[in-house]
């Protein structure tokens, strides 16, 4: 008897088959699931997920994630990385802290744009005037 | 004297010819460029679907469920400040890619002004950033220059932001400002409600059951929506992307052949003032000839 088994992360798909058994590190131990297991939700450990086929065994690292488990499911969501509170705490904090200089910085790459067009503009018109001052004074 | 007019003005002609075509020339290789990218971000962008479906159909099955505890990021309340989370370019040249979106962003904003609603913003992308420090308004966090492959870890940050305003009662509502990818010649912007999570049916699954869940839910729950929401603006950002790729290679195209038609009306001037100029030389003898 088998059941679907999919691996995910939000960047790619990593398995998509049927499997007969999986182990999967959960946060509140290692679980090995069957099919028919009882609907169970939970969070992930860092660390390897083993898919058992009728072939062979397969084995995938996660950095995390969570894992649904339906009767005839079995869906493992991925992190990209390694997650924590505190690594997500700094991360948010350096993006308020990019929001406020952006907004306080007035020489930021934007400006520079801004800059340019309006340097070439000048320009523009700066030739514009030679070439009347050249045209009227060659008569 | 005029001979030297006529000659003059066709060394301007040529010169204006001459830079014309070295635009042309970069405009073309950005085409070529935006082109081959394209293809790589349109896989990535299928590539990064299969996770958003997956977790789309958790929540489906979260939200049918029967649970002891929901959780915040499920239940309607007072809207009395919303959250706009938008996704913009970090370059330019891409034809009106991000003016389209902004429009359709105030637009939004108008309309829950009309309501008495403020908004906060998180902005990603440079373009959105210059655009807001124009037009005003208060940004929360932002991220830039996530390049061509971005990565889920540098969407974080930002999103953490606007759902710690959420949670913190500041928002009510978040929003998703983005670009949706139609095809090559159609980019469409779209606004979508991301909190509280909306419109999640799945018919096949009887109310009658709950998960077990491994911690508590309220600490799982927090984790699951926190990377659903996480999982939207990442397709979010990596469908702008593709849009990005795709205007930036039609507006390159109708450059590069405005270059060309331009450079052939040029063309024709600079053969005509040339060959003004080698009649007059020639009328002048014929009259110094005569004269004599």
């Amino acid at each position: 008897m088998t059941f679907h088994v999919d691996i995910v992360s939000a960047e790619h798909e990593i398995f998509s088959g049927s499997a007969q058994m999986v182990f999967a590190p959960a946060e509140m131990g290692e679980l090995g699931i069957t099919p028919r297991h009882a609907p169970l939700l939970t969070r992930l450990k860092p660390g390897s997920v083993r898919v058992k086929t009728d072939a062979d065994e397969q084995v995938f690292f996660v950095s995390g994630g969570i894992l649904e488990i339906q009767p005839h499911v079995v869906t493992v969501l991925s992190d990209t990385a390694v997650r924590a509170r505190d690594i997500d705490e700094a991360a948010a904090l350096e993006a308020k802290r990019r929001a406020e200089e952006a907004l306080a910085n007035q020489t930021a790459e934007v400006d520079i744009v801004r800059a340019q067009t309006e340097l070439a503009e000048a320009l523009a018109r700066l030739r514009t005037l030679e070439h009347i001052r050249k045209t009227l004074g060659g008569h | 004297m005029e001979t030297a007019i006529d000659m003059a003005n066709a060394k301007e002609i040529r010169t204006q010819i001459k830079s014309i075509r070295s635009t042309q020339k970069i405009t073309k290789a950005m085409e070529m460029v935006a082109a081959s990218k394209m293809r790589k971000v349109q896989t990535r962008m299928a590539a990064s679907r299969p996770y958003a479906e997956k977790m789309r159909k958790v929540i489906s099955h979260l939200a049918k469920a029967n649970p002891e505890y929901r959780h915040p990021f499920m239940l309607e309340r007072e809207v009395k400040r919303v959250g706009f989370i938008i996704i913009a370019t970090d370059r330019g040249l891409c034809g009106g890619l991000n003016v389209n979106l902004f429009k359709t962003a105030i637009l939004a904003l108008r309309d829950w002004r009309g309501k008495h609603a403020e908004a906060d913003f998180c902005v990603l992308g440079a373009k959105a950033i210059a655009f807001f420090r124009r037009v005003g308004g208060k940004v929360l966090a932002q991220a830039t220059h996530l390049g061509d492959t971005p990565h889920v870890n540098d969407l974080v940050g930002t999103v953490k932001v606007m759902l710690d305003a959420y949670r913190a009662g500041e928002v009510d509502r978040v929003f998703l400002v983005n670009n949706v990818f139609v095809n090559t010649m159609s980019q469409k912007p779209s606004v979508i409600q991301l909190l509280p999570i909306q419109g999640i049916e799945d018919p096949e699954l009887q109310a009658h059951w709950d998960y077990i869940y491994e911690p508590e839910a309220r600490e799982l729950l927090d984790s699951v929506l926190t990377r659903f929401v996480e999982s939207q603006v990442y397709q979010g950002v990596v469908e702008n992307v593709a849009c990005e790729q795709a205007a930036r290679m039609v507006a390159m195209k109708s450059a590069s052949d405005n270059a060309g038609d331009l450079i052939n009306s040029l063309q024709l001037a600079y053969n005509k003032a040339r060959q003004a100029s080698i009649t007059k030389e020639l009328a002048e003898i014929v009259g110094g000839a005569a004269a004599v």
